[in-house]
């Protein structure tokens, strides 16, 4: 009985600070990816370049200025999320446990496309990806105040491996990050009923 | 060393003559990908930039430490050849005659008799193997002979407490730098050149900042509360720049 009335009132299954935050960080992300991606273009530690045109501040004085303006908010509302996650229990009730064997087997089941659904509670390829591309996001902000304050942080871009090294690992996160974003957004547009609840925190009455 | 690959950047170089560093700070794509957001509007954008820009000087005057040092490197780890980098070409390098330089002073700063290159050379030398890195990412170790800025800053009796060392150069360069960072013990006037362009006679060597912030063919040093801004600074490069 309870359960009934229960599917029939929507519930709420991401809190508005994760909400928040989420929506935030998504800017901050996107600033970041494409204005670094036209500050990589100055100096391609690879044999490619981005495309101009799928990149942020029009040349690198501009790039700059939106990265080193965007670091902040990335920085600050990620700390603001993390304290969230840690102390409300967010983190605990939601990524842990994170189990490889476990990840797998819900990729196989997806695959067969028998992977339940409950709305507001994460499977465990979720778990795994939500605690690694953060860990990415870390490691990015890391490795990039490495580069920015080579002399200040010399202790962080030693512990990166050095200056030149540290540009790599910076590159890598980034791609860590842009791989997950392939991923996370193209199912939240193909999972049905995801996406919507992101932004009013409501799952949609279980059908 | 200024930044950019020159030929990668000439064409970005004559659309930023009017000196709208943000004007077309979103590329098309961009900008097609922000519709919907009211950052179309890129003025308030400019601004916002702008502002954080100068935020950020504050924050890494706030940061830096003055008695850090930048970490040194042996003679083995030098890069050669060293990379030739400015706003121009290389055949277009100004050459300084040596015999009738006079380097220039002016500002606050109490005995402004000019130096020539034979006073500079007479002054207490220090050497130093640092890694030069540049706003556009690239990075190389070379090794730099010179006076002790401090020391010059000392003996000519500039007003220490000012906020602003600024530079005037050989090749229209132009470029400013906080009284923390000229006082740092690393922070040179570099007399020692293994090729004249790299910024005969004289060039600021300042480890604890970007490239763009070691002026080459230094004409006049000054010595001001005024925030003289700089040639790529203009154009929109964070002023500070530290490392």
């Amino acid at each position: 009985m309870a359960d009934a009335v229960r599917a029939k009132k929507p519930q709420t299954i991401h809190p508005l600070f994760v909400r928040v935050t989420h929506w935030v960080n998504a800017f901050a992300i996107f600033v970041m990816a494409l204005s670094g991606w036209r500050i990589y273009n100055a100096s391609p530690l690879f044999g490619f370049e981005f495309p101009p045109d799928f990149t942020l501040g029009g040349w690198l004085a501009g790039a700059l200025a939106w990265h080193f303006a965007a670091m902040w908010l990335l920085a600050l509302n990620g700390m603001a999320y993390l304290a969230y996650g840690l102390v409300s229990g967010h983190f605990r009730k939601n990524f842990m446990p994170i189990s490889f064997k476990r990840a797998l087997d819900d990729v196989i089941l997806a695959s067969r496309g028998r992977l339940d659904h409950a709305p507001g509670r994460y499977n465990a390829v979720q778990r795994l990806l939500y605690v690694a591309v953060i860990l990415a996001v870390i490691v990015a902000i890391l490795s990039g105040l490495a580069i920015w304050k080579p002399v200040q942080f010399q202790g962080l871009t030693a512990l990166m491996g050095g200056y030149e090294t540290a540009r790599l690992v910076h590159f890598f996160a980034m791609a860590a990050i842009v791989g997950f974003l392939v991923i996370h957004i193209g199912l939240a547009i193909g999972v049905k009923g995801v996406l919507a609840p992101m932004f009013t925190g409501r799952a949609e009455a279980s059908r | 060393m200024k930044p950019s690959r020159l030929s990668a950047f000439r064409p970005q170089i004559a659309r930023l003559e009017r000196r709208l560093f943000l004007k077309q700070g979103l590329s098309l794509g961009a900008l097609s990908l922000l519709s919907g957001c009211t950052l179309k509007d890129d003025d308030a954008v400019d601004r916002l930039l702008t502002a954080m820009s100068r935020f950020n000087d504050k924050m890494q005057a706030a940061l830096f430490d003055p008695a850090k040092l930048a970490p040194t490197y042996s003679e083995a780890d030098v890069t050669t050849p060293f990379p030739f980098n400015a706003y121009y070409e290389e055949k277009d390098v100004p050459l300084v005659d040596g015999e009738s330089y006079r380097l220039q002073l002016s500002g606050l700063i109490a005995d402004k008799r000019p130096w020539s290159l034979e006073e500079l050379c007479a002054m207490p030398q220090s050497s130093q193997i640092t890694r030069l890195v540049c706003v556009e990412g690239w990075s190389a170790i070379g090794k730099w002979r010179g006076v002790a800025f401090r020391h010059f800053l000392e003996k000519i009796g500039a007003d220490l407490s000012a906020r602003y060392v600024g530079f005037k150069c050989a090749d229209k360069y132009y470029s400013s730098i906080d009284m923390p960072s000229a006082l740092h013990p690393q922070t040179l006037l570099a007399l020692d050149f293994t090729d004249a362009k790299y910024g005969y006679p004289l060039r600021l060597r300042i480890p604890t900042k970007l490239g763009f912030k070691n002026p080459k063919f230094i004409g006049e040093i000054f010595v001001t509360n005024d925030y003289p801004g700089g040639y790529w600074e203009d154009k929109g490069y964070n002023w500070f720049s530290g490392s």
